[in-house]
């Protein structure tokens, strides 16, 4: 029962950092209506960043953080503007195509840059000993990720639900013409999506890299995948979809690994994935999409 | 100068010569009707005025500002109201989100406030429902909705397009009482329909619009005793 406890409180904790990073893929695929594969590698370029400026002598781990953040921030505005801008009336496809482009671009940056062998991540809590609550012992990465990531996702939902930019947000995904007649940039409003996005995508790569102490340039490429599988499973679009859906895979992708195999967990993920989008062609939270006559 | 000048307008959709040089004007405080068969470019007018669709060429100016050279989303800031073809409100917010989005250039709470009172006044039925999901209302509540919500940026000129569409006839004469009553308060409609009689019946002036180009003007009583019109697009 004990380590049953255990195995869920970190399949909790995964599935928060899953979830984390699907609130970007679901966010950009609501408002920009496309797949951003390149999420994944934003979450490797945070965690490069984070590494070589911890690596450095000066910058306190505290900065190290701010600063991949902000690199990421920055890194998914630019990419937006870069490279999917131009293509904003061009077909899905092209999209797509330039998406998984922007991907290896970036993976192929990191290799160039430093190496493809996996170097080992100071976690950014180090020295701090195990909580351990009635006989279940928890690490503090565990703990962290899921505070860290539960405060963000209640912040999150606060701001499109509570904010005037939020609510920009909701209308320009529902229909972008309809916004631009309301007075609402939908440029800025899309690249500020893609921020919102993406530095969520670098708290990511901080708790990742932190509970997994490693970091290479195809860091990114299965969390990314995992997480847009988590998007889908809760609903592509929908926030509180893509929480559930995140929670839910960790939790899953855990204890199969605990009583399961090890080596089938994946396959068990994208089975119970299969599933659900076979019951629930739309995702558990998903809405049903209105076809215009 | 009037208030509304469209100047030698040609759109063109890729190939496709949409709108083939089109001028008229509209004077502060009319109702100017423009009505035409399915497919004569009505709705490619009004989307060129406001920005939803790039001109080719030619011009259009309101109250002196060049709109082609406008962003879209600094056109409704200006005093530009346009309530599109098929409503458009954001189906999935409430009523209250939806009109509050409408007057999403504004600041000063108390003037918005002020607004949605007399929008309330207005639309009754939209204030009973202020918490119901836009996309559960009827079609004729959706109709009042897209033009509350366009009269929430308390525009000067209001565009509207096909706001009969789709609705019963009752509901029809009542989108028509208000579109009067909105114009009795100063503010100038510009009219997009394909229900002629109706539009004519309240319009002042009125343009007919006939593949891409305007083919008759005049007063909106002399069109409706016009032969052509009569046949054309009145069913006599």
């Amino acid at each position: 029962m004990m380590s049953f406890i255990s195995y869920l409180v970190n399949g909790i904790s995964l599935g928060s950092i899953y979830a984390l990073i699907a609130l970007g893929y679901t966010m950009v695929y609501g408002i920009a209506k496309m797949l951003n594969f390149a999420h994944g590698d934003i979450i490797m370029v945070g965690g490069f960043t984070i590494f070589t400026a911890m690596s450095t002598a000066w910058c306190p781990v505290w900065l190290s953080v701010i600063i991949g953040i902000v690199v990421c921030t920055v890194l998914g505005i630019v990419i937006e503007k870069v490279a999917y801008k131009p293509l904003r009336s061009a077909p899905p496809l092209a999209v797509l195509i330039t998406a998984i482009g922007v991907s290896y671009l970036l993976q192929n940056i990191a290799l160039l840059i430093f190496g493809s062998a996996s170097q080992s991540f100071t976690s950014v809590v180090k020295n701090v000993a195990p909580v351990t609550i009635g006989g279940v012992t928890i690490s503090m990465e565990t703990i962290i990720s899921i505070v860290v990531s539960l405060i963000i996702m209640v912040c999150l939902t606060l701001f499109i639900n509570k904010t005037k930019a939020g609510k920009a947000m909701l209308a320009v995904s529902e229909d972008k013409g309809a916004a631009q007649l309301m007075g609402i940039n939908v440029n800025a409003t899309i690249s500020l999506t893609f921020a919102i996005g993406s530095a969520l995508a670098g708290v990511a790569s901080v708790l990742l890299c932190s509970s997994y102490p490693q970091i290479s340039p195809y860091t990114g490429s299965m969390p990314g995948i995992k997480a847009f599988v988590a998007a889908v499973f809760g609903g592509i679009g929908s926030i509180p979809g893509a929480m559930i859906g995140g929670i839910l895979l960790g939790v899953i992708e855990n204890l199969s690994k605990a009583y399961i195999s090890s080596q089938l967990s994946d396959a068990i993920v994208f089975l119970v994935l299969i599933v659900v989008l076979i019951v629930k062609p739309t995702g558990i939270m998903g809405k049903k999409i209105n076809e215009k006559v | 100068m009037s208030m509304l000048h469209v100047e030698n307008l040609e759109v063109y959709y890729g190939a496709i010569h949409a709108i083939k040089g089109v001028s008229f004007d509209v004077e502060q405080g009319e109702i100017i009707a423009l009505i035409g068969a399915n497919g004569a470019g009505k709705t490619t007018i009004l989307h060129t005025i406001t920005g939803l669709v790039p001109a080719h060429s030619g011009s259009v100016t309101f109250n002196g500002v060049n709109l082609n050279k406008t962003p879209a989303h600094k056109i409704v800031g200006l005093g530009m109201a346009h309530v599109p073809e098929g409503r458009r409100i954001f189906q999935e917010l409430t009523v209250f989100e939806n009109l509050m989005l409408g007057a999403y250039t504004r600041t000063d709470k108390a003037e918005i406030e002020d607004t949605l009172s007399t929008v309330f006044k207005r639309f009754p039925r939209l204030e009973e429902r202020r918490t119901q999901i836009a996309g559960t209302l009827s079609g004729g509540e959706q109709q009042m909705l897209a033009m509350g919500r366009a009269l929430m940026s308390h525009p000067s000129i209001i565009l509207m397009d096909e706001p009969s569409m789709g609705l019963s006839p009752l509901y029809v004469s009542e989108i028509f009482d208000i579109i009067q009553s909105v114009n009795s308060t100063g503010t100038t409609v510009l009219l997009v329909e394909q229900n002629a009689k109706k539009a004519l019946s309240i319009a002042n002036r009125a343009y007919v619009l006939e593949t891409g180009n305007i083919t008759l003007s005049g007063n909106a009583k002399d069109l409706i005793n016009d032969d052509s019109v009569k046949k054309a697009y009145l069913g006599e």
